[in-house]
């Protein structure tokens, strides 16, 4: 059974058509690319996929269940999680409660608890720290865990907002154009993360992406959009060599 | 963890050293009446105080309307208080549950008012509680209670029509308010229920639905994102920080023999006298609305013996204060001059 199943979503905006007869099917554990053009609709698939918008049409199917028309933040209780392509960071916030943010409906001790500093308070607390100590390692970001957000460079922010995402538990992880603004070193540093999470946490994938050395090296399948709609899908090579992607994305030269 | 509890001790510490200092004061007898009489209402302004900065600083929305909220638990507890009165009952028992009570009612307001007014944002959030704020004063100020051996009577129009029997009382007359209340508020408790609000508000800010309100506050979307529920942490937020300003209220009300609800004590002019105790101490700052509180509340009277110049150098300390937190040179000259730089400062030096 695939991971996620989407079939004819579609959504408009007034007389805009932004994304149309959208189907996808990932299977658990693949890492798979969303590319296209800008203005094509990709954020919005995403918007869409995480009940930021509500689909006009269409079935959402995450594991085997249906979460069509569902809040944002049910979405992401179902196993959900995602990057945003401008971070979106809790600036104010050190990177570790970033990542505890993160594991909030986890550890679900109440706010009396927490007032009090009840045991439950203490317990919890601990494991919350050593999972996000934990999760922070991974991206290598521990040494920085009580920096404030807002000062860490761009490709650790980068990396804080995945470590973030991963912390809620997902099945689903959606990464918004992780590569932008990177340089090609941070480019490659990043495809390695990347491909850590998936093997690390049996991660299943889907990423926006337009560094096509990126998109080439690391996505066993690939869908193109254009102006909404799907103009290829398949194996990454077969669809990279499609004449009509050449033509509308990639460009021929 | 450790330099933030070092932190936290500091705050008890600056409030448990201000009072033994005019415990000490008073008993050697070196304190004028004067400031003997500012001594509850330091204490109630820095509730205010603190209990606002937990909406404006860790929830970042602009409440207009605090003083409300402190009206509310102000005519609660009296009321409270004059019911059981003359029923014998320990004087410092009923003072508790009359404040508790006063926080009680507040919250629950803080939650019927926060449904509606959460839903805004911004400006719009900050005039929709001003007028909030005076929507309860002007009730109140309509608002008749009496209470005879049928039990309670309630109008909105005047004493007369409350039908009482010949020995009733009247408890709350409208515009009057309430008269003769028990004087129950000291200098202790007043010092006892601000240290309570302190611990309650950090110990909040560093638990899982502090962060949660943090993450609201920083980036509502990415708090989405991950679970959070937005509405209902940001009503907790805001029902919490009404309480503590109910809390206030039961305290501020105690001190005085007759409590009205006028614009000078429970109007918009409060409220915004409240913020800028918080926003010269510091948005999201607990410390610094103590310390600002304390000082602006204090300073008014001592100004007195200026007379006519005392609102001139009010001001002028203001203007200070602000040039102090806010200004990028002051900024500067403190960091330079500060023992223990932050974390997150020292990060920036590294990378330039």
């Amino acid at each position: 059974m695939a991971m996620l199943d989407v079939t004819g979503l579609g959504i408009s905006f007034g007389g805009l058509r932004a994304v149309d007869d959208f189907s996808l099917k990932i299977e658990k554990g693949e890492l798979y690319g969303l590319i296209g053009p800008n203005g094509a609709g990709k954020t919005t698939v995403f918007n869409l996929l995480t009940g930021v918008y509500k689909p006009s049409d269409g079935v959402i199917i995450l594991d085997g269940k249906n979460i069509t028309g569902q809040k944002t933040t049910q979405i992401n209780k179902e196993g959900i999680a995602r990057t945003f392509q401008n971070i979106r960071l809790f600036k104010e916030l050190t990177v570790l409660d970033n990542v505890k943010v993160g594991l909030h409906n986890d550890y679900p001790y109440s706010t009396i608890a927490g007032i009090l500093r009840l045991p439950s308070y203490r317990k919890q607390e601990a494991i919350m720290k050593e999972k996000a100590m934990e999760l922070l390692k991974v991206f290598d970001l521990d040494k920085e865990c009580d920096y404030l957000a807002s000062n860490l460079p761009y490709g650790k922010q980068r990396k804080l907002e995945i470590a973030r995402a991963l912390a809620t538990n997902p099945k689903l992880l959606l990464l918004d154009e992780p590569a932008a603004g990177m340089n090609p070193n941070e480019t490659k540093e990043l495809m390695e993360t990347i491909r850590l999470i998936r093997d690390k946490f049996d991660m299943t994938i889907l990423l926006i992406e337009h560094d096509m050395k990126l998109v080439s090296g690391i996505c066993e399948e690939l869908t193109v959009l254009n102006f909404g709609q799907v103009l290829a899908q398949g194996k990454t090579s077969d669809v990279l060599n499609n004449p009509d992607v050449i033509k509308a994305y990639l460009g021929d030269d | 963890m450790n330099k933030q509890l070092k932190d936290n001790l500091i705050t008890y510490g600056i409030i448990i050293a201000f009072y033994a200092i005019m415990q000490t004061l008073s008993a050697t007898g070196s304190l004028s009446s004067l400031f003997k009489g500012l001594l509850v209402p330091v204490c109630v302004y820095t509730i205010m105080a603190v209990s606002l900065n937990l909406t404006v600083g860790i929830l970042g929305e602009l409440s207009l309307g605090h003083a409300g909220f402190m009206c509310i638990g102000a005519f609660v507890s009296a009321f409270f208080s004059m019911c059981l009165k003359n029923s014998g009952m320990n004087s410092i028992v009923r003072f508790i549950i009359a404040i508790l009570l006063g926080a009680l009612v507040s919250a629950v307001f803080g939650v019927l008012i926060g449904i509606p007014v959460l839903r805004l944002r911004g400006d719009y959030l900050a005039i929709v509680t001003l007028a909030f704020g005076e929507i309860i004063k002007n009730i109140v100020n309509v608002l008749y209670i009496g209470k005879d051996e049928n039990g309670m009577h309630l109008s909105f129009t005047d004493t007369a029509s409350l039908n009482m029997s010949a020995d009733g009382e009247v408890i709350v007359k409208g515009p009057q308010g309430i008269t003769g209340i028990p004087n129950d508020s000291t200098f202790t408790i007043g010092i006892i229920v601000l240290l309570l609000t302190i611990a309650i508000v950090i110990n909040f800010v560093n638990s899982r639905s502090g962060r949660a309100v943090m993450a609201i506050r920083d980036n509502r979307i990415a708090a989405e994102s991950v679970g959070i529920n937005i509405s209902k942490y940001k009503l907790m937020a805001f029902a919490i920080s009404a309480s503590m300003a109910g809390a206030a209220g039961a305290l501020y009300s105690h001190n005085l023999n007759n409590l009205m609800a006028q614009p000078k004590n429970f109007g918009y002019n409060m409220s915004i006298m409240i913020l800028v105790y918080v926003v010269l101490g510091g948005i999201g700052r607990i410390r610094g609305s103590i310390i600002a509180a304390a000082i602006l509340t204090v300073l008014p009277e001592l100004l007195r013996g200026f007379s006519d110049y005392r609102m001139l150098i009010y001001s002028i300390v203001l203007i200070v204060m602000m040039l102090f937190n806010c200004a990028p040179a002051a900024l500067e000259l403190r960091e330079k001059y500060s023992l223990k730089r932050l974390f997150g400062k020292k990060l920036k030096k590294e990378e330039a």
